[in-house]
């Protein structure tokens, strides 16, 4: 039995607005073992990206409880989350989110610099060694501006590998790029799942993304509606190659 | 985040605004550069009163008449006539602290020489008392004891009264003047000494012995004041003392009598000038303190800006692994960059315009090391109050919203 990343059990959370309680999730549970590449999908209001929020260490359930990697995140400080952020979970974000004016090297050394156990030769050295396996060399110096879309969004996965997490977060990721980038994006995301066994959480709402995970975990008015393996998994490489040549952007 | 790194951070977003980040240390840079300017004017002003006091004999203790009470009734110190020979033997024989003396009476009066006249005032004293005002003589020789014991009819001549007495290249030594008619031999000339730091010609004199001036002048026996020497300048305040209770033993005062005279060191002199202009310079210290205060103010209200800016920097950050801590010192340390750097900037220019000032205008300026200092401090603690604000409602933001925002 492989180990258990993410251990959810009847996690709920309710927000205040004004005297109206508003639940977003009404007890969520499902399990995620590592080597797995999940997606979570819904339409929007389903609690998506409340549920998000608290697989990111960003936010805590108002009731039951959440484990990540075997730590409970019920009563860690605002510090302490922080840290488990840094150590444990690699954010990939629709808007990209880099630093604008920074070079890509610099980027992807970024969650290093908030780890006081890494020497600035090795940050450089896991930097460099991150941007190779998003196939990104010979971009080291380039800024976000001088990069295509699909190019950052590489910087950024990049970036979420470098402190070597037990699972990469990611939202929407490929909502902002067209369909033959996104299947690269999705192409290398398959490989390191697949290569490199890292555990991906991926939260989408096109169906088409969700057939290249191996498990979807489908939510609906804060619940779980569907949780479902994949049988028929999809290999984005493949789709790629049989995409017609002439659609060159 | 380790503080090089958080350096690091701090000049490449202040590089990267390169135009913003300057306007903003404005403020500081005027602000430091008015301070070192007004500091270094005001020491400037400050130093050179007290290196021309200090010209006219820095241990010099001036002894003058003073109102006292007798009977009820107050009088004029200058009509006072308490101060005389006996008093100046008196100081002679049991003063230890005192190392030259010399009485003093003066009169203003015309100098005639030939077809040439000039209004003048005429000196009489000791021959101590080039000693003890730190006078030389340039030309010809001081009067001896004798000529006072003799009331010899003899002088020297301060520079401006030579010139007006005398056409150019004349010798005045040996020459014949007269002061309200009755005529003194020229034996000397005074060296020049310039005008004082109260504007007032000191070289429009004449020195004669004092015997003369009171008895062939105004036919009094009194002084005007009696000039003395401490042994050294440390020991002005103890010379004081001994002259108050050398002089109020010859003046047979009894204990419940007030002084009838006043004995002022010149340091007390010094003092008083100098806490004149000190005030000066603490006011004008004050009024560029306040552009300091205005400067930390926009570096204030930039930061407040360059938060809101990059909100989303700091949500990636936080969701990244940066604590509350890291984004604060990151802003902090950003604010007290701008705000040290245009100190740095601000101490340049004032270095340089106070040597400006100093060199068109010839005002005397000294740039303390202090000021320099103190602007710098200042410069920091702007920078941490008025960046602790914006950084600490930076470290504050909510990841998620942080994220999100527009």
């Amino acid at each position: 039995m492989s180990k258990k990343i993410l251990e959810i059990h009847d996690v709920k959370r309710e927000f205040k607005m004004g005297t109206e309680v508003v639940r977003a999730l009404k007890g969520v549970s499902f399990n995620v073992e590592a080597g797995e590449f999940i997606t979570i999908m819904g339409s929007s209001g389903s609690g998506k990206t409340t549920l998000l929020n608290m697989l990111g260490c960003l936010d805590k359930p108002t009731s039951g409880s959440y484990l990540l990697d075997g730590v409970d995140i019920k009563g860690l400080s605002r510090d302490e989350l922080a840290r488990l952020r840094n150590h444990k979970i690699g954010f990939v974000f629709q808007a990209y989110n880099l630093l604008p004016r920074t070079s890509a090297l610099e980027n992807v050394e970024l969650p290093l610099l908030y780890n006081a156990a890494i020497s600035t030769k090795e940050r450089k050295e896991r930097a460099i060694n991150a941007l190779k396996a998003v196939k990104l060399d010979g971009r080291f110096d380039h800024t976000p501006n001088q990069l295509s879309g699909g190019q950052q969004q590489r910087v950024a996965i990049a970036r979420a590998l470098v402190n070597e997490p037990v699972m990469i977060l990611a939202d929407e990721a490929t909502g902002n790029l067209d369909t033959r980038t996104s299947y690269e994006i999705m192409a290398l995301m398959q490989e390191l799942n697949q290569q490199q066994g890292k555990t991906i959480v991926f939260v989408t709402h096109e169906p088409d993304i969700a057939a290249f995970s191996s498990r979807t975990v489908m939510l609906r008015d804060g619940k779980v509606q569907k949780d479902t393996a994949n049988t028929n998994r999809k290999s984005a490489r493949e789709l790629l190659d049989s995409l017609p040549e002439t659609d060159d952007y | 985040m380790n503080i090089f790194n958080l350096i690091r951070l701090a000049l490449r977003a202040l590089q990267r605004n390169k135009l913003r980040a300057l306007l903003t240390m404005l403020g500081i840079i005027i602000g430091v550069a008015a301070v070192i300017t007004m500091m270094s004017i005001g020491e400037g002003s400050k130093q050179s009163i007290q290196s021309s006091l200090s010209n006219m004999g820095s241990n010099m203790i001036t002894i003058s008449p003073q109102s006292n009470q007798q009977g009820g009734a107050r009088t004029q110190g200058s009509s006072i006539q308490t101060l005389t020979i006996d008093d100046v033997k008196a100081l002679k024989r049991d003063a230890t602290k005192i190392s030259a003396l010399s009485p003093a009476v003066s009169s203003s009066g015309q100098t005639i020489k030939g077809a040439l006249n000039w209004p003048t005032t005429i000196q009489g004293v000791a021959p101590e008392y080039l000693d003890i005002r730190k006078l030389s003589v340039k030309e010809g020789i001081m009067f001896s004891d004798d000529a006072v014991r003799s009331s010899a009819k003899v002088c020297l001549l301060g520079q401006t009264v030579v010139d007006n007495l005398f056409s150019a290249g004349e010798d005045p030594v040996g020459q014949t003047i007269r002061f309200n008619r009755i005529p003194f031999q020229v034996i000397g000339v005074l060296s020049p000494k310039g005008q004082s730091s109260f504007g007032q010609d000191q070289d429009d004199i004449i020195l004669a012995p004092y015997t003369t001036v009171q008895k062939r002048i105004l036919s009094r026996i009194y002084f005007s004041n009696v000039y003395a020497s401490a042994i050294n300048e440390d020991a002005s305040e103890a010379a004081t003392q001994e002259v108050t209770s050398i002089l109020r033993e010859s003046h047979r005062l009894r204990d419940s009598d007030e002084d009838d005279f006043r004995v002022r060191t010149q340091a007390e002199l010094i003092q008083t000038l100098g806490s004149t202009s000190s005030m000066m310079t603490t006011l004008l210290t004050a009024v560029a303190g306040i552009s300091l205060v205005i400067g930390g103010i926009g570096i204030m209200n930039i930061m407040y800006v360059s938060v809101t800016e990059r909100t989303r920097e700091i949500g990636l950050r936080m969701s990244i692994g940066a604590r509350g801590t890291d984004i604060l010192l990151q802003f902090l340390i950003e604010a007290i960059m701008i705000s040290i750097t245009g100190g740095v900037i601000g101490v340049l220019l004032g270095v340089s315009s106070s040597m400006i000032v100093s060199s068109t205008l010839n005002w005397p300026t000294v740039i303390s090391r202090s000021s320099i200092l103190l602007s710098f401090i200042v410069c920091a603690i702007t920078g941490i109050f008025f960046g602790y604000y914006p950084a600490q409602k930076a470290s504050r933001l909510d990841p998620i919203e942080a994220l999100r925002y527009e």
